[in-house]
């Protein structure tokens, strides 16, 4: 589903990612870890299309073509979602109004009808449930004057009515309580399906407890230090990433 | 145009009204004489050339036509249509038009026509005693006195509460073109009285006038103002307004001024916080596009101790448009534990368009508390980022966000279906 090959990106003049290599499939978890700095973040930003960044070097391709020579709606509309570590205040702009149209915007790029408000209603109440949250949260500005539990809950409610095929989920448990982010893990687990994949980039091993990677990478300095299976978040829990950050960088393959 | 044309216009009036109007008339054309209009010269001119008004040869504004319907006002009946709305048609009361019936006791709204033969002692009290006519800056407030013919009037007494709106809407049809109309409002407040007036400014054609408005708001002791101007000028029409309040000890005025039409227009709304423990909120939203032209100044006067003043003013500046916003804020040396807080935000969505934005606080007192600040900007690329990666497209994204821009300051209006128009008002423009 995604290739990412020897990918290199900077904010101005400095480099950020300095050649990542990663390959996601249909119907897999990957976890990005790392420490503060490492591009965790950058990297999930990329994959949207943040224009904070430029891609100086590498590929990425997502279901055989070149995700980087789209714009972020483009990639919106083919599937790709990213929940944003900051979620940005809309006011004036009500949840639903904000949900609709961009439902309506997916819909349309991939050939399918509108649906009506009415309508629209009936998707958001079973979609509501899945984050536990209130229908009054619709009539909102987006994420204004929201707490800091709700404005993630509204990222993985926005998720979870765009059902996107490759989520990104950027450091989405940072900043939750243990109900919040139960609540959160729960939403993106019931959102999994066998044709979409899901990247979690995080800084704490808290998170995979509740959604089970299938990899595990660890990120340092703009490069993949380390790849493994699920045990290796436990290691990194347990020894903290300083025995990596001496390791020399594994190879972008 | 020089002031000589006004002379002429002036020395044609008939003369009418109590025996006090002519010399408070004489004396304000004498002012406008021996000062002459202003230009980019005069300070409070500065970023608004005013020689497209003042060259501009209009002539007094002729009579409607009588040939405009309630059908016809539709457009400009914000809020709720049953609200009392008192209408004039290119300057003049226009009963057929209005509604005026369901007043609750203690409430007078009059043409001030009528006014001056039904309460003259009311006027003589009130008119002419808050808008200065002295300095040239106000060349168009003594312009205004020396040929005010009608207005509106509302009273409202002690203890009186108006829970219904009072809309004062002014429209201009085909028959203003190359004129001039001089609406002059008085708003008195008396002791713990309550009111909400909506003063509109509205065109019914393309016609190319000049409106000189002037509104004078007194608030007694614990009276209560909520006044909305909205000012939706034709395209090629030019408007003067002046709002000049006094608040008693306890009083509140709140303003808010929504502006989005004429070729040229100024918007000047000064309060002056004359008791102990007044409040004042100053708020406003313009938009322009093409090579529209509006100038907000403000003036907060604080006067007295343990006063508060809140001030946000918002543009939304397109195309070659230029806005101006001038705050000014004042602190007498009495004015202790005075707190202010002034917002000035500009949006400018075209690499063309222009704002000047200054904001003048002149503190006298040393226990206070007064922020400003101003911003200048283009969309936020984040936000933008954000609302496509949700796949809503570009031009969408760019239209919604620019709502949000205005909503921060809609969101203010406490009137709420007042605030639901002006959502739609706004909404429309850039969806």
């Amino acid at each position: 589903m995604l290739v990412i090959k020897n990918l290199h990106a900077n904010v101005g003049d400095k480099e950020i990612l300095k050649g990542i290599s990663l390959t996601v499939n249909a119907g897999e978890v990957h976890a990005i870890m790392g420490p503060n700095g490492s591009g965790k973040s950058t990297l999930a930003q990329v994959l949207a299309g943040h224009p904070g960044y430029e891609v100086t070097g590498g590929t990425v391709e997502y279901e055989g073509e070149d995700l980087l020579a789209m714009d972020p709606e483009v990639r919106a509309h083919h599937g790709v979602f990213l929940a944003f570590q900051y979620p940005i205040e809309i006011p004036g702009v009500s949840n639903a109004y904000f949900l609709r149209t961009a439902y309506n915007e997916v819909r349309k790029a991939n050939g399918k009808e509108e649906v009506d408000p009415m309508d629209f209603l009936d998707v958001m109440t079973e979609k509501l449930k899945l984050v536990e949250m209130d229908e009054a949260m619709l009539q909102r500005s987006v994420n204004s004057g929201f707490s800091g539990g709700e404005k993630k809950r509204n990222e993985i409610l926005q998720m979870a009515v765009l059902e996107p095929k490759l989520a990104i989920l950027d450091e989405t448990d940072s900043g939750l309580d243990i109900d919040a982010l139960r609540i959160v893990a729960n939403g993106v687990n019931k959102l999994k399906r066998p044709d979409s994949a899901t990247i979690v980039v995080t800084h704490y091993q808290r998170l995979l407890e509740y959604i089970v990677p299938d990899f595990v990478h660890v990120l340092a300095g703009g490069r993949i230090v380390k790849s493994g299976g699920k045990e290796l978040a436990l290691e990194l829990e347990a020894k903290g990433y300083d025995w990596l950050l001496d390791e020399p960088a594994a190879v972008g393959g | 145009m020089s002031t000589a044309t006004y002379r002429d216009q002036f020395n044609t009036l008939t003369p009418e009204g109590p025996a006090w109007l002519a010399p408070l008339r004489a004396r304000a054309m004498e002012r406008l004489e021996a000062n002459g209009f202003p230009t980019t010269r005069n300070e409070d001119w500065h970023f608004t050339n005013p020689a497209p008004i003042t060259e501009g040869a209009f002539e007094p504004m002729r009579p409607a036509s009588g040939t405009v319907t309630q059908g016809d006002l539709v457009p400009f009946l914000v809020g709720h249509a049953e609200w009392p709305t008192v209408v004039f048609v290119n300057g003049r009361y226009a009963p057929t038009l209005s509604r005026v019936d369901a007043l609750p006791a203690g409430v007078r709204v009059l043409s001030l026509a009528s006014a001056l033969h039904e309460e003259p002692t009311l006027l003589e009290q009130h008119l002419g005693k808050l808008a200065s006519v002295d300095e040239q800056a106000f060349a168009f407030t003594a312009l205004n006195t020396a040929m005010m013919r009608d207005g509106a009037v509302l009273h409202v007494a002690k203890d009186t509460t108006v829970e219904t709106p009072i809309h004062l809407l002014f429209v201009s049809d085909a028959g203003a073109n190359g004129g001039v109309s001089h609406p002059r409002n008085l708003v008195v407040m008396e002791r713990h009285s309550r009111a909400t007036i909506i003063e509109q400014y509205a065109s019914l054609g393309d016609a190319r006038y000049l409106t000189n408005a002037v509104t004078e708001c007194v608030l007694a002791d614990g009276a209560t103002l909520h006044h909305y101007k909205l000012q939706r000028e034709g395209q090629q029409a030019f408007h003067v307004g002046h709002i000049e309040a006094r608040q008693g000890r306890d009083s509140h005025y709140v303003s808010f001024a929504f502006s989005i039409g004429a070729a040229l227009s100024r918007n000047n709304i000064y309060t002056m916080l004359a008791g102990e423990g007044c409040g004042a909120t100053l708020n406003g939203l313009y938009m322009l596009d093409g090579d529209q032209v509006c100038d907000n100044q403000t003036r907060i006067e604080h006067a007295e101790p343990n006063c508060y003043s809140r001030e946000m003013y918002k543009g939304i500046l397109d195309g070659t448009s230029h806005g101006v916003f001038n705050g000014k804020v004042y602190v007498r040396p009495v004015a202790q534990k005075t707190d202010g807080k002034q917002t000035n935000k500009t949006l400018l969505l075209s690499d063309k368009a222009r704002i000047d934005t200054k904001p003048q606080l002149e503190i006298f007192a040393d226990d206070v508390k007064c922020t400003h600040g101003a911003t200048v900007g283009k969309l936020d690329q984040i936000a933008t980022f954000y609302m496509k990666s949700r796949g809503v497209n570009a031009d969408t994204t760019r239209r919604l966000l620019t709502y949000a821009f205005a909503a921060e300051v809609l969101e203010t209006i406490e009137l709420e279906p007042l605030k639901e128009d002006l959502e739609k008002l706004t909404l429309q423009r850039y969806l």
